[in-house]
């Protein structure tokens, strides 16, 4: 019991081993706050495309959507970063888990604010333009603002997968979370800095896992479910 | 006819997709009149009125509303659409918008307004539908009738030259449908053009210039309300009458 406490509960290592996981911290903050707004801008663009009047540009974002669901993240990270560089094309690795990332979240984010503006009834839609807006007008003050709010809670837990995901950026080098508290692992020979990354995990995300529990329920209770 | 022609329907043609729904639609409204469109479901009604402002895309025809033909290719729909009310049958409110904003959105991003003026214009056209008290109130918080009123007052705000009502009071609970009317008549003294889809024969009958019935895509006859109601010249239109009379 006492040798348990002490390979994965050792204070005093995790201690020392905090400035290196804070500073890790940051990057995954950093990170996040550059993949997250990508990822719903991307996925806002695959959702209008997905939804145009234009045929040919519904099957492109279907085709779209569907090869980047299927892809493992890890894969798509892994060729941008190290299989690109055999076309000639280098990227950091900050650069890398970007692209990667826009990609895959893209096709998440979209199919969440598909589904939110397929949710709008027609009559919503016909209201605006009979009074003059335009089709973008009507999409962009009739209908995703109702859209949007259909789907935050569901906006949301994908948003804590796009969180938990950026661990992967450990494989490029990218000093993470994650790569911090494993190179405190192999320098310590202990697994104390990797409990302390979950611990600071658990910090970041759970307030957003309550979020969005409230927010699943509140919008059960007022649709009368 | 010596009036002004507000609204002028020629050989309209509606087809969606192999189904033809009109058939060579004529029709005409002169400023200030109210005439009632009936008949019997999926006569094309619906579809007649959203031809008018090209919610639908006729086929074949032409549409002319106060001297602009909206069939005309490169038309500034947008601009003519705002002088076109529309009344829908479920109110069609923006449900995340209050009272105010419903009114306010297209004097705004259409009439390029500035918020105080559009505030403005909303709270005195809110008013004229009874509902200054509502400005700040979410649809989901008003009744049947106020949402109705509320739609009413955001196509009014854009000083339409003509009004389309489709099924204004067939969602209402029927003690809300006075309200409603009251509006609509009072629109009718202060001189607004409209065309009502609706079978509310009692309202026709005391507000109504014109009653026409349509069925299968054509308008089948027309005449005053007592005349089309009392003593029809056509079979279908009798039978018709007679079965919403009950
Ligand atoms: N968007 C659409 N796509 C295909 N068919 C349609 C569409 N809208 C209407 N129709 C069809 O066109 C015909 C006319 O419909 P419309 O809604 O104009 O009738 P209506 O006279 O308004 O009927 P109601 O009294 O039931 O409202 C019907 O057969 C209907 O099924
Ligand atoms: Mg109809």
């Amino acid at each position: 019991m006492e040798q348990l406490i002490q390979q994965f509960f050792n204070v005093d290592l995790m201690i020392e081993a905090a400035p290196l996981l804070l500073q890790g911290l940051g990057t995954t903050l950093l990170l996040c706050l550059a993949v997250v707004p990508l990822g719903l801008a991307g996925g806002l663009g695959v959702a209008l495309a997905g939804t145009s009047r234009m045929r040919w540009l519904r099957i492109a974002t279907m085709v779209f959507v569907d090869f980047f669901r299927a892809i493992p993240p890890l894969v798509l990270l892994i060729f941008v970063y190290s299989g690109l560089p055999f076309a000639g094309v280098q990227l950091d690795p900050f650069s890398a888990v970007c692209i990667a990332f826009l990609l895959n979240n893209s096709a998440y984010y979209g199919e969440i604010f598909r589904a939110g503006i397929e949710s709008i009834g027609g009559g919503q839609r016909l209201a605006a333009r009979s009074t003059g807006l335009s089709a973008w007008q009507s999409m962009r003050y009739v209908v995703l603002p109702q859209a949007t709010r259909n789907v935050l809670p569901d906006l949301m837990s994908n948003t804590v997968e796009v969180v938990k995901l950026t661990s992967l950026a450990s494989v490029v080098s990218l000093q993470e979370l994650l790569y911090s508290a494993d190179m405190a692992r192999s320098i310590t020979y202990n697994a104390s800095p990797i409990v302390l990354a979950a611990l600071m995990y658990l910090a970041l995300l759970w307030p957003m896992i309550r979020l969005v529990a409230r927010f699943e329920r509140r919008l059960g209770a007022s649709a009368g479910i | 006819m010596a009036e002004e022609s507000i609204l002028s329907i020629e050989k309209l043609r509606l087809s969606y997709g192999e189904l033809e729904v009109l058939k060579g639609v004529d029709f005409d409204l002169a400023k200030s009149e109210l005439a009632f469109l009936i008949g019997p479901s999926g006569s094309g009604k619906s579809s007649l009125l959203r031809c008018c402002n090209r919610l639908e895309e006729p086929s074949a025809g032409r549409v002319i509303v106060d001297g602009e033909e909206v069939t005309a290719p490169g038309v500034n729909l947008n601009q003519l659409r705002r002088r076109i009310g529309m009344v829908f049958q479920s109110f069609n409110l923006y449900p995340h918008l209050t009272a105010l904003g419903n009114v306010t959105l297209a004097l705004r991003k259409v009439l390029k307004k500035s918020r105080v003026e559009a505030d403005d214009i909303a709270c005195s056209v809110l008013e004229r539908v009874g509902l200054k008290d509502k400005a700040g109130s979410y649809p989901n918080a008003l009744s049947g009738g106020q949402q109705q009123r509320v739609a009413i007052a955001r196509a009014l705000a854009l000083e339409p030259a003509i009004m389309l009502f489709d099924e204004p009071t067939s969602a209402l609970d029927p003690e809300l449908v006075n309200d409603v009317l009251a509006v609509m008549r009072e629109l009718r003294e202060t001189g607004m053009t409209m065309l009502v889809v609706s079978h509310e024969m009692g309202f026709a009958r005391s507000a109504a210039d014109r009653v026409a019935f349509m069925e299968d895509g054509v308008i089948v006859e027309q005449g005053s309300a007592e005349q089309i109601f009392g003593d029809p010249n056509c079979d279908r239109t009798r039978a018709f009458v007679r079965q919403i009379a009950h």
